[in-house]
């Protein structure tokens, strides 16, 4: 694709992780950033469902229980538009790096778990662009199930898919729900290319896997978005 | 997966929309153009025949409305998360009120529907295609009465009525140096493209630079001739499942005859928790 006049020549890079809660994605994009800008790279970090737009609306809904599977799709595409226009698109373009923890496949595989239309939700999101690499930090469920309860015991009721009604219990109910999850994952991996990382691996093997794959984007200017 | 007939795109997979007794009846047209006085007057003569009302309007979700009086006062939305809220404000009424009243036998009146939407986020330059696919979950509804209305007769109406706000004018887009030319030009091409549509999705067209009894007359008489058609097909297919009944034919009754499908649902058969995938906050109506 041709450059567009006036665009400064460097595009940043959009980096994003993607897992199940509990998959370690937050830790490993925090000790990332943490080596890129070590490194002297800019880094802008934006994170899913935390746009000022909607965020009444989203804490209300939650609170009140009540969304539905389509709003609750809806609210978070908003969130997304709205940080896309104003956290990730403005910093790419003034040629610095952003990380993001979730992204539209988050969208994907939640929504479609919760049982909206496979392709309405693709196409929903069809204004956002391809990031430059997608990580997904790949876990058995009772693997984040440990993780959750041993962090905070405590699950939350949207994170377990408890408006979805499969368990009162909501542990039951969180392995149930993101265990469709998971498999909307393994789906999307494939399709959209994901570098796909063995999340039951220490952290630290972990991110030097991670580290090795964005070095490798930042010394191949041919790799530069267009 | 092809489009469900009831719906504009993919619908709402994890809704039963097949036993939706009610009508949806939809008041489309500009800013300005007297709708809302139209839908409390049409509401009003239906209640006193008889008919269960609900009426709903743009940006009057539980969940949205004041979200959405927020983002508008503080001027931040783009085409994008603007043509994003209204499709949240809509599905929430939608699956809240419209959906559980059409499914109580009420007839539904909307004050605007998902073509406003189109319009507008068609105007901003969207994707004529991605709008219509985000509100691919919302209902085909059974009538779109259209408030039709030439620019240079609403712009004054606008300006008499009320101070013209600011999204109203398409102020957000540019298009003039001042409200009037603004509001003009936006106008204009809002109108376009209801018109356009208008066509596309068979409206009722209703001169809106008409008196507004000569409306409302006009109004009554499309929405009569829909629900008379309704009731004598209510009334032919109850016939039709009483028929075993009263004629004690073994052979029909054994098969359950052939409409029982299609009867009334019950209270009993009113989906509340059964349903797996279907929200347990949503059923509330």
């Amino acid at each position: 694709m041709a450059r567009k006049q006036g665009m400064p020549r460097k595009r940043g890079r959009l980096i994003v992780v993607e897992g199940i809660d509990g998959s370690g994605k937050s830790t490993q994009i925090q000790l990332l950033r943490r080596w890129l800008e070590a490194r002297g790279v800019k880094v802008f970090f934006t994170e899913w469902n935390s746009s000022d737009l909607v965020r009444q609306a989203t804490k209300r809904g939650k609170k009140k229980n009540l969304l539905t599977p389509t709003t609750f799709s809806l609210l978070h595409a908003t969130d997304f538009a709205d940080r896309l226009t104003y956290s990730i698109i403005p910093y790419l373009k003034a040629g610095i790096t952003v990380l993001a923890d979730r992204y539209i496949y988050t969208a994907f595989a939640r929504d479609i778990a919760r049982g909206v239309d496979r392709r309405w939700v693709r196409d929903l999101y069809a204004f956002a662009g391809k990031p430059d690499a997608a990580f997904y930090f790949r876990v058995p469920i009772d693997v984040a199930v440990a993780r959750i309860m041993g962090a905070r015991a405590k699950i939350k009721f949207y994170e377990a898919g408890m408006d979805l009604g499969l368990s009162a219990d909501p542990v039951e109910s969180f392995r149930l729900f993101q265990g469709r999850v998971l498999e909307e994952y393994d789906r999307l991996s494939g399709e959209y290319g994901f570098r796909v990382i063995d999340g039951t691996r220490s952290i630290d093997a972990q991110q030097r896997q991670v580290r090795d794959q964005v070095s490798r984007l930042f010394d191949h200017p041919a790799a530069e978005a267009s | 997966m092809t489009a469900h007939p009831r719906f504009f795109g993919h619908g709402l997979p994890y809704t039963q929309v097949e036993d939706l007794k009610g009508a949806l009846i939809t008041l489309e047209g500009t800013d300005g153009v007297g709708r809302s006085t139209q839908v409390a007057q049409l509401k009003q003569w239906l209640e006193v025949q008889g008919y269960g009302v609900i009426d709903t309007g743009w940006t009057r979700s539980e969940l949205m409305s004041e979200t959405i009086m927020a983002a508008k006062a503080g001027h931040s939305l783009n085409r994008l998360t603007f043509s994003l809220m209204y499709a949240t404000d809509f599905a929430d009424r939608l699956e809240k009120i419209v959906i559980p009243a059409l499914r109580s036998g009420f007839v539904v009146l909307a004050d605007r529907y998902v073509f406003t939407a189109f319009a507008r986020s068609v105007v901003r330059g969207a994707d004529p295609k991605w709008i219509r696919n985000v509100f691919g979950f919302a209902l085909v509804p059974d009538m779109t009465l259209y408030l039709q209305i030439d620019v240079d007769s609403l712009i004054p109406r606008l300006l008499e009525d009320r101070r013209v706000d600011f999204w109203e004018a398409g102020m957000d887009m540019h298009l003039g140096t001042d409200l009037y030319d603004s509001c003009r030009k936006y106008q204009w091409r809002l109108i376009r493209e209801y018109n356009r549509m208008a066509r596309q999705y068979g409206f009722i067209r209703i001169d809106a630079t008409l008196p507004q009894d000569q409306i409302q007359t006009r109004i009554r008489r499309n929405v009569q001739a829909l629900l008379e058609e309704r009731r004598m097909r209510t009334l032919t297919e109850n016939l039709q499942s009483l028929r075993p009944l009263l004629f004690e034919d073994p052979d029909d009754a054994a098969r359950g005859g052939k409409t029982a499908g299609r009867e009334p649902a019950g209270l009993a058969e009113v989906p509340v928790v059964t349903r797996p995938g279907r929200p347990a906050g949503a059923t509330d109506s």
